[in-house]
């Protein structure tokens, strides 16, 4: 039996979104998406290094300040501002992780979201260029009007055309990421993972590649802290607020950072819960809380883990039971 | 080979190992012995660079390597496997060698490449070496304590050492795992013209086995030589062989 593509087709009903003509829909589908990329960066750190940092939404806000500053203040169009909030974004990573990387374990953790702290308290007080605590509203969306030149998908909103970008930059980014967690480079981050002192007697510069890996990570939510802007209509300092860090903390462990797809779908649930419940009922953070618990508790490798572990021992169940 | 001179650790006060001079010319096979506490496996640490010694200086082919850091010394060519077993846990045992091989041939900066494709046969050989080709595919941590440290001493050959330093390769194992562990350690090194720098516990072993034997006693080497030369010496005797 065939493998099923299941990638392939994910990609494909989400690009379908848009035809259900629900701007709602697209909107979710919008945030999902770019929130997907900012949690799958995260696991490169958490679930590929076994790094813990508290501080990721540091280049998250990073990058999108940066092509918020590309596209507003100097009028630059998204194709500039896009990477450069990846260069940005890996650039302070890179400065910020060489201290970072010289602690260990929740010292390391701390010290993220100490500059985490200090790029939100910038953001928040340097009125020149961030707008201080007002923000930058009005981030203009990027010229779309080619995106309605493609035949089959002339006659769609601004934010749908928006989402059709945005899902195949996000598509193409995390198609890198699992090229890179593939590749030599992630096979030592995950001999690194596993036994950091080992690591270090195979002939390894064990801090050099957790830098490496800190910097690759902070480009990835760079990019997704650039869309994410844009989509938002406008950046703020709580961007960079160490509670984002938290939420996309939780979303790699709501999902499962053991697994490459759990991030993901831990980014889906969350944001999908978030609408669900806050429609019902003003306690989101008191329900979140005890779903937290029942995780943490009952399912520790996270939706995906779970699920993942249950399909392997049903499919050996039904191996077993075979004459 | 390696040149050990006047090596000193002090740890708050507390000398863990002092003085202790010793070389290996090439091909030597020499085991260090002392009780619990000697200071054995600080004295491996000081050699491969996982603490910095207080004063004296490791020699390796001549150039200084005291108190390099330990994936440095790594890449000179000094192996080493830990007395606890320190191996990959949720790796399978293929990748576990195979991430050996990508780290030696350093091609861990290759963040675009198939990781999967590289040093396959190398891997292969070297499991069929060990003789745990069959269990490739399983996770490393899931195997036996003997296999997880089978899996270590390959960890170590795969970076392709001149020097093999090993810290208890057989503790914890049973009479005829021990047995066929030395032989295969024995019959690897004669391959490869390793030296071999070792500890164990076992005194049976290492009579049958080392060329020379290096005593600790509180940090200091009370005695070094052949196996006979030890057997018959006085201090020894009284400090550590005991009735053997």
């Amino acid at each position: 039996m065939r493998r099923i593509p299941w990638t392939l087709l994910v990609f494909a009903a989400a690009f379908a979104i848009p035809w259900l003509g629900s701007r709602f829909y697209t909107f979710i589908a919008t945030d999902v998406a770019i929130l997907a990329l900012f949690a799958l960066s995260l696991n490169l750190l958490l679930g590929y290094t076994g790094l813990v940092s508290f501080g990721h939404a540091a280049y998250f806000g990073i990058g999108a300040y940066t092509s918020a500053i590309f596209m507003k203040t100097l009028g630059l169009p998204f194709w500039l501002g896009f990477p450069a909030a990846g260069v940005a974004a890996g650039l302070f990573a890179l400065v910020f992780g060489c201290f970072c990387v010289r602690l260990t374990k929740i010292y390391f953790a701390m010290l993220t979201l100490a500059f985490a702290q200090i790029v939100w308290a910038i953001c928040f007080k340097w009125n020149a260029v961030t707008g201080g605590e007002q923000g930058m509203p009005n981030v203009p969306y990027p010229d779309l009007d080619w995106i309605g030149a493609i035949p089959g998908l002339d006659g769609f909103r601004v934010g749908d055309r928006f989402y059709f970008l945005t899902l195949v930059l996000v598509a193409l980014a995390i198609v890198a990421l699992r090229r890179i967690v593939h590749s030599p480079f992630g096979r030592v981050l995950a001999v690194i993972r596993e036994n950091p002192e080992r690591a270090e007697f195979i002939g390894i510069d064990v801090r050099r590649y957790q830098l490496a890996a800190f910097a690759v990570a902070g480009v990835f939510a760079g990019l997704a802290g650039a869309l994410f802007g844009i989509f938002n209509r406008g950046v703020f300092p709580d961007f960079a607020y160490w509670t984002k860090s938290a939420e996309v903390l939780i979303m790699t462990i709501l999902g499962g950072m053991g697994h490459f797809w759990g991030p993901a779908v831990g980014a889906a649930a969350l944001t999908i819960l978030n609408l669900q419940i806050t429609a019902y009922t003003q306690y989101w953070p008191l329900i979140l809380g005890t779903i937290l618990i029942v995780l943490l508790f009952a399912f520790p490798g996270g939706l995906v883990g779970t699920s993942v572990d249950l399909f392997r021992r049903v499919r050996r169940g039904r191996d077993a039971g075979r004459p | 080979m390696l040149d050990v001179r006047d090596l000193k650790k002090s740890f708050a006060g507390f000398l863990a190992v002092s003085d202790v001079s010793f070389s290996l010319p090439p091909r030597a096979v020499m085991a260090i012995i002392g009780p619990n506490g000697a200071g054995k496996s600080t004295l491996f640490n000081l050699i491969t660079g996982h603490i910095v010694p207080t004063a004296g200086q490791v020699l390796h082919k001549g150039a200084d390597i005291t108190g390099a850091a330990p994936h440095r010394i790594c890449r000179r060519g000094i192996g080493r496997s830990f007395q606890h077993t320190n191996i990959f846990p949720r790796l399978t045992v293929f990748e576990c060698i195979q991430a050996a091989y990508i780290a030696h041939h350093r091609r861990g900066t290759d963040f675009w490449g198939r990781a999967d494709r590289l040093y396959r046969d190398e891997t292969m050989a070297l499991l069929e070496r060990l003789g745990l080709a069959d269990k490739a595919d399983e996770l490393a941590g899931a195997l036996s304590h003997g296999n997880q440290k089978q899996i270590e001493l390959g960890i170590a050959l795969a970076s392709d050492p001149d020097i093999l330093l090993l810290d208890e390769p057989t503790a914890g194992m049973s009479a005829s795992e021990t047995r066929e562990t030395i032989q295969l350690l024995r019959a690897i090194a004669e391959e490869r013209g390793l030296t071999l720098l070792f500890t164990e516990h076992d005194m049976e072993v290492v009579f049958q086995v080392a060329e020379r034997i290096g005593v600790l006693h509180q940090g200091r080497l009370i005695a070094e030589g052949p196996p006979a030369d030890i057997r018959a010496d006085a201090e020894v005797r009284r400090v550590y062989l005991g009735g053997h």
